[in-house]
């Protein structure tokens, strides 16, 4: 019994993770339609400047403010100076994606430094909760409630605000929005940022329990891509839904099956992809 | 035309000949010592501190090695054994190096292996632990300076058994060689003493969380044992805590999961673990505190595994070139100098090499304790000359298979 009650709140702890990062790729390939392989990196990127905000004595919630600000901003720039050059050319923005990873893994490891560096929680989450009799880290309780924070705002963002219905209209239908007045070119910028600045906030709110190190970055973006892939390119519930999918085959699958622990994490990936290519929550590619 | 062309293929051959010839150095020319580290990539701050420890050797001694000067070539292998075999290959054919101290991760040194005899350049390796380099595979090339992956489990499984007492043993460790191997010395020593291993868990070396794991420990074992590699001992012990098991449940750890190099990032919640290995910067003897001053004074650090492999390879290096008289240039001199090494100002104590290359060297157990504010691994007992077969028949040693994630058996596994 409480060995499925504590990897059920491990499950829900890593989805709560794994949605940080997906829902910005989500929203970027949504509309943009890149495969933005650098997105492991701006995670990793925000993890290490919020180690560096907290370091400075500052508290958890402005290294969260901080990470989102810096990485959004430099996703901003790449998108500008880079990916608009690259627009429709998907082979060439995977190449751009994956080098900008690498310059950021170098740059990280310069600044500093390949020691891994632990993180702790904020004041009111640290330490450990009973719940059900067991004991587990108040912190990934947070994490989950973050998560379904985040969730909700997106979806206020999406489906409520003007900015929401713009996107909207273009992931729908991109030639249209533009016909429409839909400055589209701005919108692609804003929506890069937003979604680098969702990773960068997922590294700090990841960091905590992963621990901010090298590799971080690679580590963590098959996750996301499994997410988004299971989840439906572009649907932020999808991601959202992915998310914890994911987070229960993980947790379990390394529990239950630990020699197939990845089997049973790219499986249900591979399955879902042959029998509905566009994933779970998917639309219909325009 | 035709004798044209011969005249141009003669040219050609004389100088490339010329340039490219076997370098023999004069006695008086600098020897040249190729560096095999890793610089970037996830293993990059054990590569760090693998060239801390080299440069201060270097430092210490004016670049003088032997009443010769030494040139330093160094090569970033990325922890990538493809890039590895690329940089050895350049460091040997291209800088035309006459040793090298290298290079990291034991699959690294397992890519280089046919390439280390085929170009018969003599390797001295500052970390590499995977057992059969100096076991069931030796290469004629290859001295290590350190130890196996099991050379301190195996003292450390009878430690657990006979003076912890401890009956049952839960075991987690990193998914791949070194994992293996330093999990299945523990195993055998601690079983054979009459403990029971009733749990073991593999995880992935990248895995994102140990939550999963924690999750699953048998609450009804005396402790748990660990074998991590690189940062992953820092999020696993951080994360035991935060289970609320740290204090319930003591912690055994292989000597990488509380290394100095990442001990200064953990906190309290490492306090009391239990480790085994060839090394700590506590070690009370002359050279190890001038070692140790050496490093806090030029790089604000403890040294650790890493930092102290790559010191003690220049040290086997210096040794080796002493009894030659700096003749590098006579190789199988040299060879044997350095398969036949005894070092006596190592920061270990002395030590010397078996007749595969791996040093036989003491093992210590080890107990993280807060020293002047410091994390710090404290010596609580001292195994002395141990070797990689421990104290098992060599032959008899070296006839079972090597260790691995099935063998031994864990027969007394519990579901």
């Amino acid at each position: 019994m409480s060995f499925w009650l504590i990897q059920s709140l491990n499950s829900l702890a890593l989805g709560g993770v794994l949605f940080t990062l997906a829902a910005g790729f989500s929203l970027i390939f949504g509309l943009m339609r890149i495969a933005n392989l650098s997105h492991g990196a701006y995670f990793m990127l925000g993890a290490y400047v919020g180690l560096s905000v907290i370091t400075h004595g500052h508290g958890f919630f402005v290294a969260l403010l901080a990470a989102g600000l810096a990485v959004g901003a430099l996703g901003a720039v790449v998108e500008r100076l880079i990916l608009r050059r690259l627009a429709g050319n998907s082979l060439g923005q995977v190449l751009a994606t994956l080098g900008i990873a690498f310059i950021i893994a170098d740059f990280s490891l310069w600044v500093w430094g390949g020691d891994p560096q632990p993180v702790d929680a904020p004041a009111f989450l640290a330490g450990s909760t009973q719940l059900f009799g067991l004991v587990f880290p108040l912190y990934r309780v947070g994490v989950v409630g973050f998560a379904i924070l985040l969730a909700i705002s997106l979806w206020l963002l999406l489906d409520k605000t003007r900015l929401g219905m713009m996107i909207r209209a273009s992931v729908d239908d991109m030639q249209m929005a533009r016909g429409i007045g839909i400055a589209a070119s701005r919108l692609f910028t804003i929506v890069f940022c937003l979604g680098t600045a969702l990773a960068g906030i997922g590294g700090v709110i990841a960091a905590p329990i992963l621990s901010v190190y090298p590799g971080m970055d690679s580590d963590m973006l098959p996750l996301a891509l499994v997410v988004v892939i299971l989840g439906g390119l572009g649907s932020l519930a999808g991601a959202f839904i992915g998310s914890f999918v994911i987070g229960f085959i993980y947790s379990f699958g390394q529990a239950l099956f630990p020699d197939l622990a990845y089997i049973i994490l790219f499986l249900p990936m591979v399955v879902i992809l042959a029998l509905r290519p566009r994933g779970l929550f998917g639309r219909i590619a325009a | 035309m035709l004798n044209k062309i011969l005249t141009l293929a003669a040219v050609t051959t004389a100088v490339t000949a010329l340039f490219t010839g076997p370098a023999q150095a004069a006695a008086g020319d600098p020897i040249r010592v190729g560096f095999l580290t890793v610089k970037s990539g996830a293993l990059a701050a054990g590569g760090k501190q693998m060239e801390d420890g080299l440069q201060l050797f270097l430092k210490e001694h004016n670049n003088m090695i032997a009443g010769r000067k030494v040139e330093l070539f160094v090569a970033d292998s990325a922890g990538q054994p493809a890039i590895t075999k690329t940089k050895m290959q350049e460091l040997v054919e291209k800088n035309n190096v006459q040793v090298i101290i290298g290079p990291l991760a034991a699959f690294e040194a397992l890519a280089v292996d046919d390439y280390i005899r085929k170009a018969q350049i003599p390797v001295i390796s500052p970390s590499a632990a995977a057992e059969d380099l100096t076991q069931r595979k030796p290469n004629p090339w290859f001295v290590r300076a350190v130890g196996t992956s099991a050379q301190p489990t195996q003292p450390f499984g009878e430690y657990a058994a006979r003076e912890l007492k401890y009956k049952r043993i839960a075991i987690i460790g990193d998914d791949f060689s070194f994992g293996h191997e330093s999990v299945a010395g523990f195993q055998r020593t601690f079983e054979e003493n009459g403990g029971k291993v009733v749990q073991k868990l593999w995880s992935p070396l990248n895995v994102a969380d140990y939550g999963t794991y924690i999750g699953q420990i048998n609450p009804k074992v005396d402790a748990v044992f660990i074998s991590f590699a690189g940062g992953n001992g820092l999020k696993f012990i951080k994360q035991y805590n935060e289970y609320g098991l740290k204090g319930k449940i003591p912690l055994l750890a292989s000597m990488t999961a509380v290394d100095e190099g990442i001990l200064k990032s953990m906190g309290d919640e490492a306090l009391g673990v239990i480790s085994a290995g060839w090394y700590t910067a506590t070690i009370d003897n002359a050279a190890n505190k001038h070692f140790v001053q050496g490093m806090n004074r030029e790089y604000k650090q403890d040294p650790g595994y890493y930092a102290l492999g790559a010191y003690s390879a220049a040290l086997i290096l210096e040794q080796a070139l002493k009894t030659v008289k700096g003749n590098i240039e006579d190789k199988p001199a040299f060879m044997a100098a350095l398969r036949n090494v005894e070092v006596p100002n190592d920061p270990r104590g002395v030590f010397k090499l078996d007749a595969l290359g791996n040093p036989i060297m003491n093992v210590y157990i080890r107990k993280v304790e807060r020293k002047d504010g410091k994390l710090v691994n404290s010596i609580i007992k001292t195994y002395p000359d141990v070797s990689q077969f421990w104290t098992y028949n060599r032959k008899d040693f070296l006839a079972t298979p090597v260790y691995s994630r099935d063998n031994p058996v864990a027969a007394n596994l519990e579901k």
